[in-house]
């Protein structure tokens, strides 16, 4: 099952409001997405934990309608 | 949560320091994602343990209630979740994997 680009950029917002994300659909498929997300609250954190944030935000879609979403997430540069 | 699954990965990853859930075996990898982390890891020349979820569907289920982590592969060097395709893939550019292994001691390929 896919999902829609803005769906993913509208959970991920909801969840992290000041995240900056751009979203890349890798095939066209509506199903193989590509992430970069940028937020304050990733600061400190390490990688395993900013992509357990982004999951959580997708709230059990990851891995179900969601089949792949390339991410990569960083904190802002000051 | 069944806890005698949850027993088998933590002695998996206790026994073995490298230790890949994936789909598929390291030969025959099923997933484009699982053999990314190989192709990897077989760069670098460390020696690690596939474990193959698709031939197991308890392990299956029960490594991502683990790692409250949604998504198969999933890496363990010395017991503890190193990441997914994405972050093995960037701390392997970035030369923080290499790094990592040399920490825990773990031989790489000169």
């Amino acid at each position: 099952m896919a999902m829609d680009a803005a769906m993913i950029e509208r959970l991920i917002k909801e969840s992290l409001p000041d995240a900056q994300v751009s979203i890349e659909d890798l095939r066209g498929d509506g199903d193989h997405y590509a992430a970069h997300v940028v937020s304050g609250a990733f600061r400190g954190k390490t990688r395993v934990q900013q992509h357990q944030m982004v999951y959580q935000a997708l709230r059990g879609r990851m891995g179900n309608e969601l089949h792949a979403l390339a991410l990569q997430t960083g904190a802002p540069e000051d | 949560m069944d806890d005698t699954v949850q027993q088998r990965i933590r002695q998996n990853i206790s026994e073995t320091p490298v230790v890949l859930f994936m789909k598929g075996s390291p030969v025959f990898p099923q997933c484009g994602f699982s053999a990314a982390v190989v192709q990897i890891l077989s760069h670098i020349g460390v020696k690690f343990k596939g474990v193959d979820v698709l031939s197991d569907p308890g392990i299956r289920q029960g490594i991502k209630e683990f790692s409250n982590w949604p998504t198969i592969p999933q890496l363990y060097v010395k017991g503890e979740f190193v990441g997914g395709c994405d972050i093995i893939r960037e701390m392997f550019e970035t030369g923080e994997l290499q790094q990592l292994f040399e920490q825990k001691g773990v031989p790489v390929r000169a």
